[in-house]
């Protein structure tokens, strides 16, 4: 099949001709880069002596600098960066010219600061009503909870995922997932509530202004932690590398025998995995060694289990538990990429546990060209990002330049 | 059931239909945001195995003592506001019936292991043979493409192999992960934006296209700027000491940590974003160690963190975790007590001004609580009011209103194992 046409190198990317004007930010700087690596023109608003999120660590080559912050790196690409002091009376209208240029404002303001300063949405739609204007904030803006101080951490601790991750031992405290996720979750949901926006525009003309609070979108990314709670009541417990439950489960993140971590994932129950697991042991002469390998046979025998009779049925969740322990001893065995390689050729589902950077340089991810290299030409680099998150096969997805230093695009863009 | 009147549906995608083959939550999840904006999605489930494809139907949680593919909680949680219809495409029949579908929707999702919607013969290319504007995303762990592409997965396998499990953990402990499937829901936001971003496309140019999307390359573009440290500074992720999570290098803060709290696995978080926010702690807490000259700059504050964080503890863990975080917020620095679903979903003022968790009625299960949209949209906000469809539920409306097959048509055509 020829998945990725090259035919489509070339063109431009789905939002082509829709502008963002982004006041730069912690909060949205994510949801920008989204819409600017599908190719709207996203114009980067900062304030005089640059965004303080240019002060982010890590740095190039560790050194300290405000073009050298890797997180302004990986959150800015494809954006156009412009200066614009909206302390100043100036500053406010040059603000307001690009606003009436643009699609979609998007902002990640504390609450009430834009209206005090007479930039806010309700200041600008009447001129422009057709203006969608997106707020991404801690906790909405107009929430009785507006102005707590908050960062990624308390507001993944206050909203469920912590309560939810963790170990199986609970004097270890309970974990906050690495990468500032609560800025991802708020700012995937803030770019898909702009484009429905921009959708709906087409039918009615008119703009509208999009509130997306961080503290919501975290509370409603908790899968098991929100449902059996509203649904049954159920109180989850925290468990190593595995779901949180109302009881313990055995665990499924096992060390593979190069030390590395595997998922030997869960619900492999049809007669196909049973039949493939019970070879498995056989081949590698393991099947002595588990005492309640026939568990498997009787899985066979019942034409395979599903996985909504897990804990439900006793012989059905006997089953699973045997492939668990079947698994278990194949893994100890091998090395992490020949266990996983092995599984999925088998029809299993099992993962390694790998860093985001091995995954830049796994054999899977560099064949369909998921690592991108984009150039610094003012540094006489190129550098290797995280690429599409999705193929379109119409309208690519592309870094199309790197983050814009301090001021890079103030004559094209202020004087346009 | 109950005779609640249902508020009308949302206008904001209205008049926008999928056909929709989308499963557990990584699929579902995305078609049910555009189905709470207005988007009529029709969810279309195999009768021959009651739509277990999907292992959530009939799953757990469940809200009473009731079972069966129409009682699962957590299918019901993922498929408010869709239509379902049965379909056998095993039959001709069924075939060319779905090919009246599509030629009548926008959008097709699928989120079955790649090449199995080609297998059922409606590869892009013959459903664009269909509907030539037609906007095809599918959605599984490896992608279309490459090696691992025959391989299945789910969500935790997911957050293994894309770095995100690797991301989650405490210094010198195994990977501790997340402890649900946090990748499916992103999964399901990433394929609503490939939805959205080819519909603006198809807007102003005509064109539809297909989407492949791969969830683990989805999950590795959230791993953050420790990505370019790698491959920048050479600075590999798995090194002693990395990760450690509850800490923060990126940005870099001090203390920055889940604390213990008084009783029974009851933990708080603190973060100090700067020196400002440290002095403010320092005054509150207002005991000897916080005086020691070092910890006035973030610098000596991270040189020193094992031993700070073991100062504030000690102070954190004789005080109640909702009190203590309240008299640290109230200083003016961030900290928040670990919310259990309790906490966040029922005690949580914020949550409640949102209407974060609106009930829906559904025909068999009567009235439940589900996820709300973490948006307000000012002229066209969401809508969560009905439940997921039973099996086969909208047979007589997508079959009679849509496709014009009157009663006796649509009676042989379930007689047939067709529908």
């Amino acid at each position: 099949m020829a998945a990725h046409p090259v035919a489509s190198a070339g063109r431009p990317g789905p939002l082509a001709g829709i502008r963002v004007v982004e006041l730069a930010s912690e909060h949205a700087a994510f949801a920008g880069k989204l819409l600017a690596d599908l190719g709207a023109d996203v114009v980067l608003v900062e304030p005089p002596g640059g965004h303080h999120t240019r002060g982010y660590a890590p740095f190039v080559d560790d050194v300290v600098d405000a073009e050298g912050s890797l997180w302004w790196w990986h959150y800015q690409t494809s954006k156009r960066g412009v200066v614009v002091d909206l302390d100043a009376a100036d500053g406010r209208a040059a603000f307001r010219h690009l606003a009436a240029t643009a699609d979609i404002v998007l902002e990640g303001e504390p609450p009430g600061r834009l209206a005090a300063l007479g930039v806010d949405h309700e200041d600008l739609r009447g001129v422009h009503p057709g203006l969608v204007w997106v707020s991404v904030t801690p906790f909405g803006r107009t929430s009785p909870r507006r102005d707590e101080p908050m960062t990624d951490l308390t507001l993944l601790a206050g909203a469920g995922p912590v309560n939810l991750s963790g170990y199986d031992d609970h004097s270890l405290p309970p974990v906050r997932g690495g990468g500032n996720q609560g800025w991802h979750t708020a700012s995937l949901w803030a770019a898909n509530a702009a484009l429905v926006a921009v959708l709906e525009r087409e039918t009615s003309g008119l703009g509208q202004h999009v509130d997306v609070s961080m503290h919501a979108a975290v509370n409603v990314t908790t899968e098991v932690g929100s449902y059996e709670y509203l649904v049954a009541g159920a109180v989850l417990q925290r468990q190593t590398g595995r779901h949180a439950n109302d009881e313990p489960t055995t665990p499924s993140q096992h060390q593979a025998a190069d030390g590395k971590y595997v998922h030997i994932g869960f619900t492999q129950g049809t007669p196909a995995q049973l039949h493939a697991i019970t070879d498995w042991l056989d081949e590698l002469g393991l099947r002595e060694r588990l005492a309640e390998a026939f568990w498997l046979d009787i899985g066979l025998e019942r034409g395979g289990v599903h996985f909504s009779e897990l804990g439900q049925d006793v012989e059905a969740t006997a089953v699973f538990g045997a492939v668990r322990d079947a698994l278990e001893l194949v893994v100890a065995r091998l090395p992490a990429r020949e266990f996983f390689l092995g599984a999925a050729d088998r029809g299993l589902s099992v993962g390694v546990v790998m860093a985001a950077d091995e995954v830049l340089v796994d054999p899977h991810f560099v064949e369909r060209g998921f690592p991108v290299t984009v150039e610094h030409p003012g540094l006489g680099r190129s550098v290797t990002y995280p690429g599409a998150p999705f193929r379109m096969h119409a309208t690519p997805w592309r870094i199309a330049r790197p983050a814009p230093r301090l001021g890079e695009h103030d004559a094209e863009v202020l004087l346009d | 059931m109950t005779d609640r009147a249902l508020p009308p549906k949302s206008r904001a995608l209205a008049g926008l239909r999928v056909c929709d083959f989308t499963g557990v939550l990584a699929g579902a999840g995305a078609t049910r945001m555009l189905a709470a904006f207005g988007a009529q999605v029709i969810r279309v489930e195999d009768p021959v195995r009651q739509g277990r494809w999907d292992i959530l139907r009939g799953a757990r949680p469940f809200k009473d003592e009731r079972r069966g593919v129409d009682f699962g909680g957590s299918f019901n949680h993922h498929n408010v506001e869709k239509l379902g219809i049965t379909l056998n495409l095993r039959t001709e029949r069924g075939r060319e019936l779905l090919r009246d579908l599509v030629a009548i929707s926008d959008v097709v999702t699928e989120n079955f292991a790649a090449g199995v919607m080609a297998r059922l013969g409606f590869s892009y290319e013959e459903l664009a043979r269909i509907r030539p504007d037609v906007i095809y995303v599918s959605n599984c762990g490896f992608g279309h493409t490459g090696p691992y592409s025959p391989y299945k997965t789910w969500g935790p396998v997911v957050q293994a192999m894309c770095g995100l499990t690797f991301a989650a953990g405490l210094r010198d402990q195994p990977p501790a992960g997340w402890g649900y499937a946090y990748m499916d829901h992103h999964g399901a936001n990433f394929m609503a934006l490939a939805v959205l971003a080819a519909l603006v496309h198809r807007s102003r140019t005509g064109e539809g296209q297909w989407v492949d999307m791969a969830c683990t390359e989805a999950g590795a573009t959230l791993c953050g700027p420790d990505v370019l440290d790698a491959t920048v500074n050479g600075r590999p992720l798995r090194r002693p000491g990395s990760p450690d999570s509850n800490r923060s290098r990126s940005p870099a803060m001090a203390p920055h940590g889940i604390y213990p709290a008084a009783g029974d696995d009851r933990w708080v978080a603190i973060a100090c974003r700067d020196d400002r926010d440290w002095a403010a702690l320092a005054d509150l807490v207002g005991e000897p160690w916080t005086r020691d000259a070092r910890y006035g700059s973030l610098e000596g504050r991270l040189a020193d963190e094992d031993a700070l964080d073991g100062h504030v503890g000690r102070w954190t863990s004789g005080r109640d975790a909702f009190a203590g975080a309240e008299a640290v917020r109230a200083a003016g620095v961030p900290a928040a007590a670990v919310a259990r679903s309790e906490d966040r979903i029922d005690r949580d003022v914020a949550t409640r001004d949102w209407g974060l968790f609106p009930t829906v009625v559904h025909s068999a299960m009567g009235e439940v609580r589900v996820d709300g949209l973490p948006v307000h949209l000012s002229r066209t906000d969401w809508v969560v009011a009905r439940g997921a469809p039973c099996l086969g539920e909208h047979n007589d409306l997508v079959y009679g209103e849509l496709l014009g097959l009157d009663a006796d048509a649509r009676a042989a055509l379930h007689a047939d194992g067709v529908i």
